[in-house]
């Protein structure tokens, strides 16, 4: 009995509590990130490679914007926009030349716009991070922390958004367009439902929603060039073991993989951290690879 | 299959190596490292297009092949003394197989886009191992050793110069061209270019598919392994960066650029790439962010192009 009850006492309770918060919160940020792409991907087949760099892009406008209007909320929504703006062009110019031919050829083309935003934010604002001033600052007690406010504010706002876009999605007569244009092509071209504009609708609708988690993230680690490609990375381990493809699956691996990372990083350090979600991909390729979170196919 | 184009490719093929082997006899210093950097990203380019190519898998982690070489051959420079050359190449390619053998095992579950991302998110587990095991890896310093001497045992040793290490690393690339040719003109070879074509097809007839995957990655691994080993004896170093997932996106950029399913086309894409980014920083200066006209250019060849510079003369070059 006496084993047990060190054992017990040997589990840092208040540690994990914490780290579940914190998984929950990154969790809740990586699920806008993921469920965008795999709006994308469901609708059009194509694995948008320049994802991590739309939330790059959206924290830099976010920073730009901050310092010229000064509230937080402003740049939020700004940042948002022109992103899916630029979202909708990048689809015309880049993705609709290739409606049609191999899908690999437009992760290729995705990774090339990846590679010039990339550069592009390096050369214009340098390798030094931006910060994002949080618009509320307070804290509250947890434990031994002041925790801040404001991240739960982030797993809040995070969720309004995806449960905003889901509302959008079952009843919007767009959503219904964007549903019907995933479930089959050519048939929904067949029905007069514009798929051409629906693809890029779905493309900036999915850039929006990274620029925004862009923003809400800004504060907690800084802006910089590189930070796309780490959430990029996230994302997509987040999709395949979510499930390609399936919006509910993929929000909850998004949660899944960030508590099992915040739970590691109890013991090693948050670099090595990321393993940990590297082997729940390999684990679901072996066993599962249609996804975690996804009824069995038939 | 008439003889004639046969003759006319291999006499296009020895006027290419002349003018190669004469190269670094002519060329400044600078240009002759520049055309030995070419020739070994040219090879690391051809090993990915026996899967993009000629299999139709797009691998966005042969940057983990590439460093695993680099690492392995640096281990052998470091650990044995005095560093043997041979040693060093035996120990780089085990390495690279070694890994080879695990992405290509869990990778080839999948298919089309899936096995590109989970080979990309595989490199990244190499750099980040690399990256954070200071005490082996050297951590983000990386490695740095000495460049063995050529030998052959009992026969010769002596010092690598500038010119002889452009025609050893020659040599390598051209037996690795020869080799991966005759491979995907070999049964085995047409099996992966039935896969590409029709895999579920390719499946019915009875090949076992996910057997000739493995092997293919396998042997492009083991290629961007020697090239990872051939660049660490050139530059006397391994560097957790060359295992970032940039190599592996400049590779794909290589095999797209020159032309895929060509195997000449991935090394002349390399040099048109190289050739564009000394161009371009010799234009507006070194802090000039290259990489945003020649991605203009790489989206550009995949809408326009996409082919590749050398795709008109892919029949011919697969003679």
């Amino acid at each position: 009995m006496d084993a047990v009850a060190q054992l017990f006492q040997s589990i840092p309770v208040d540690q994990i509590l914490i780290q579940t918060i914190n998984g929950i919160v990154t969790g809740m940020i990586l699920a806008l990130v993921a469920s965008g792409l795999t709006l994308i991907f469901g609708i059009m087949e194509v694995v948008n490679f320049a994802h991590g760099e739309l939330f790059m892009l959206g924290a830099y406008i976010g920073v730009l914007v901050l310092a010229g209007t000064g509230s937080f909320w402003i740049a939020l929504v700004v940042a948002s926009l022109m992103v899916a703006l630029f979202g909708a062009a990048l689809q015309i110019v880049t993705l609709r030349p290739l409606l049609g031919r191999d899908p690999l050829t437009t992760i290729l083309a995705t990774f090339g716009t990846s590679l010039i935003l990339q550069n592009y934010a390096l050369w214009q604002f340098g390798p030094v991070a931006r910060k994002i001033q949080e618009p509320i600052t307070s804290h509250f007690h947890l434990f031994y922390l002041e925790y801040p406010w404001y991240r739960l504010l982030i797993a809040v706002l995070s969720g309004a958004i995806i449960g905003a876009f889901w509302l959008f999605l079952k009843f919007g007569k767009f959503g219904i367009w964007i549903r019907a244009t995933t479930q089959d092509r050519v048939m929904a071209q067949a029905m007069g439902i514009p798929v051409p504009w629906v693809h890029t609708a779905t493309f900036a609708i999915g850039a929006g929603m990274a620029a925004a988690s862009g923003v809400l993230f800004g504060p907690l680690v800084g802006v910089n060039h590189t930070m796309g490609l780490d959430w990029v990375l996230k994302a997509f381990i987040v999709v395949v073991v979510g499930g390609m493809g399936n919006l509910g699956g993929s929000i909850l691996a998004a949660i899944f993989i960030s508590l099992l990372e915040a739970y590691a990083s109890i013991w090693v350090s948050p670099a090595q951290a990321i393993i940990v979600s590297f082997i729940a991909l390999i684990l679901t390729l072996l066993f599962r690879p249609t996804g975690l979170f996804v009824p069995t196919p038939k | 299959m008439s003889t004639r184009p046969t003759t006319t490719y291999w006499i296009g093929f020895c006027v290419v190596q002349a003018l190669l082997i004469a190269a670094p006899l002519a060329l400044p210093e600078f240009w002759r490292r520049f055309l030995t950097e070419v020739l070994i990203w040219g090879l690391l380019a051809m090993s990915s297009d026996l899967l993009i190519g000629y299999t139709g898998m797009v691998s966005f982690g042969h940057s983990a092949f590439f460093g695993l070489g680099m690492y392995g051959a640096a281990a052998a420079l470091l650990l044995v003394s005095p560093p043997n050359l041979w040693l060093a190449m035996g120990l780089g390619l085990i390495g690279a197989a070694a890994i080879a053998l695990f992405v290509a095992y869990f990778s080839t579950r999948l298919r089309d886009i899936y096995f590109a991302i989970t080979t990309l998110i595989f490199s990244q587990i190499f750099y980040v191992i690399i990256f954070t095991w200071t005490s082996v890896t050297g951590g983000e310093n990386g490695l740095i050793f000495s460049r063995p001497p050529l030998s052959i045992p009992f026969l010769f040793s002596m010092r690598f110069t500038g010119t002889t290490l452009h025609w050893f690393v020659l040599a390598v690339v051209t037996a690795s061209y020869l080799i991966l040719r005759r491979v995907t003109q070999s049964p085995f070879g047409m099996v992966l270019q039935s896969i590409r074509e029709n895999e579920a097809r390719t499946r019915a007839i009875g090949y076992p598919v996910e057997r000739y995957k493995i092997v293919a990655v396998m042997l492009s691994g083991l290629f961007a392994g020697l090239a990872g080993v051939l660049y660490a004896i050139q530059n006397q170093f391994a560097a957790p960066d060359f295992v970032y997932f940039l190599t592996s996106g400049d590779t794909v950029i290589f095999n797209v650029m020159g032309g895929i399913g060509t195997l000449v086309g991935p090394i002349v894409g390399a040099g048109a790439f190289q050739l564009l980014r000394e161009l371009l920083s010799r234009l507006f200066g070194d802090q000039f962010p290259y990489l945003i006209p020649l991605g203009f250019v790489f989206i550009l060849i995949i809408i326009f192009l996409p082919q590749g510079l050398l795709g008109f003369a892919r029949r011919w070059l697969n003679r």
